[in-house]
């Protein structure tokens, strides 16, 4: 039986072929501006 | 690396190189924790002894599993970024994104507020237009090939200087059209001087809105008070209900303070959740120590505690229908950050930038008023290049506590200005910070496994 299920998750070392486009939101413009990139979005990678 | 948990009736195991989240059972929790320093037969001794109903047989294959994940990479296996993200920060030295400080002044007296009344240790300033029409510009040239400039209005009281920042929205605008970027704006506001000109408006322009509120009326009225003493919570809620109404599916947060006078601050979030709000955010005071509101060593297990009873209430609404978002626990584990920026963190110092009123740049907000962090104005551009060096240096690989630990492709080494004000320097940690933010993101990827899981 399987007694480990693995979540859809975004590859990272795939995601290293994007070169870091940037185009990103900044973290700080968020909602924290006190304790900042978990939470934040690819524009990207879908 | 892998790290493992359990929280919210889940056993769950992170592999950090490669971002993978495995949900287990409790048998391949345990062998999990063992696999990498114990042999196989000595792993099935241990699981017949400690699981003795369990099959020989499903003990090996599970250890099978095991193997078949490391094989594959996604358990156990190595950070293999640092050399091939290094550089990255210094890239073109592109800026992305301005705190636009429009007022350094304020019309509440917030007993905790790291910015002093709005003033930054200096005088009541306002920003006028063309020393923000010059920010906006200095931020279209050197953006590179970015399309996405984000410009945070920000105080002080930043609606105490509306009319320059709806000409300073409408000139960015009229840029948008020559030179193909696009300018996304943030409000921060204590929502004292909202009126229907200033929802509409914002509703019309601001891609998100963050609105000043502490939770419970006891709560916000004992620190953020008017310049006469008085609380502001029943001025400012009537403005923020009409607002978020107004906002319709727009982006806001409703975002608190809590400080060692409300570490029971699930309370305040749910106060704001059962006010209607769905947007929420929370977050742990920024001031010196030896403040009465400073969290305390003390506090810290409470705030894990509350981290985890917000998560529970949270998945519990959820299920009842009612559910809200908070916002460090939006994780999004199919479209988040690429490696470059979970190595890079949140820009400080490269491509994110603070103007003051007078025009003067500085890492980020935080800095503004410590003239040893001034980089430069507007006119000029950055001037203190061995500072941005500095900044642009910072990363998950040269902050030693950050190298071992399994939070740090989440957290992308935390905040310079919280290190610096912690540690004294920018490329240290923040180590009471670390605590909580490694809760959080517990609590955000149980919440999200429970949801992937039905």
């Amino acid at each position: 039986m399987k007694r480990i299920k693995t979540l859809e998750t975004r590859d990272l070392n795939k995601s290293l072929a994007s070169g870091g486009c940037g185009e990103c939101q900044t973290s700080c413009q968020s909602a924290c501006k006190t304790s900042c990139v978990a939470n934040q979005k690819c524009e990207n990678s879908a | 690396m892998t790290h493992q948990f359990r929280q919210g009736g889940l056993n769950i195991v992170l592999d950090i190189g490669s971002g993978s989240v495995h949900v287990v059972d409790g048998l391949a929790y345990d062998i999990i924790a063992l696999y990498e320093n114990t042999s196989a037969e000595d792993i099935v001794s241990c699981m017949k002894e400690k699981y003795p109903d369990e099959p020989e047989s499903e003990v090996r294959e599970c250890i099978s599993e095991v193997e078949e994940l490391k094989k594959c990479g996604r358990l156990f296996s190595k950070d293999a970024f640092e050399a091939r993200t290094a550089g990255f920060k210094k890239k073109n030295n592109e800026i992305k994104a301005l705190c636009l400080h429009v007022s350094h002044t304020c019309n509440l007296n917030c007993a905790y507020c790291f910015a002093g009344q709005g003033r930054y240790k200096g005088d009541s300033a306002l920003m006028n237009f063309e020393t923000g029409k010059r920010a906006l510009d200095f931020l279209v040239e050197n953006s590179g090939g970015r399309t996405n400039l984000e410009v945070d209005f920000f105080g002080g009281e930043p609606l105490m200087n509306f009319e320059v920042v709806k000409e300073l929205v409408a000139y960015a605008r009229s840029r948008e059209k020559d030179t193909g970027k696009r300018f996304r704006f943030t409000l921060t506001t204590n929502g004292v001087l909202l009126d229907d000109e200033v929802i509409e408006f914002s509703n019309r322009e601001m891609n998100n809105v963050v609105l000043s509120l502490d939770g419970r009326k006891e709560v916000h009225d004992r620190l953020r008070r008017n310049i006469s003493g008085q609380g502001s919570y029943d001025l400012i809620l009537p403005k923020f209900r009409k607002f978020v109404e107004a906002r319709a599916d727009k982006e806001y947060y409703l975002r608190g303070t809590f400080t060692h006078f409300n570490t029971d601050f699930t309370k305040d979030i749910l106060h704001m959740a059962d006010l209607g709000f769905e947007k929420l955010s929370m977050e742990p005071v920024v001031c010196a120590p030896g403040d009465p509101y400073a969290l305390t060593e003390e506090d810290l297990p409470k705030l894990k505690e509350q981290y985890e009873i917000l998560a529970d209430e949270m998945l519990k609404r959820r299920r009842e229908g009612r559910s809200f978002t908070f916002y460090h626990y939006m994780i999004d584990l199919k479209h988040g950050p690429c490696v470059y920026k979970r190595v890079a963190g949140c820009g400080s110092g490269t491509e994110y930038l603070a103007v003051t009123p007078k025009g003067e740049l500085y890492p980020c907000h935080q800095f503004v008023g410590d003239e040893r962090y001034c980089m430069g104005n507007v006119w000029e551009g950055v001037t203190n290049t061995e500072l941005r060096d500095k900044f642009s240096k910072c990363s998950i690989y040269t902050r030693s506590k950050c190298r071992d630990c399994w939070a740090r492709l989440y957290c992308s080494g935390g905040c310079a200005a919280n290190a610096y004000h912690a540690a004294g320097d920018i490329a240290e940690t923040y180590d009471y910070g670390c605590e909580l933010f490694k809760k959080r993101i517990e609590c955000a990827i149980m919440l999200k496994a429970a949801e992937e899981l039905g």
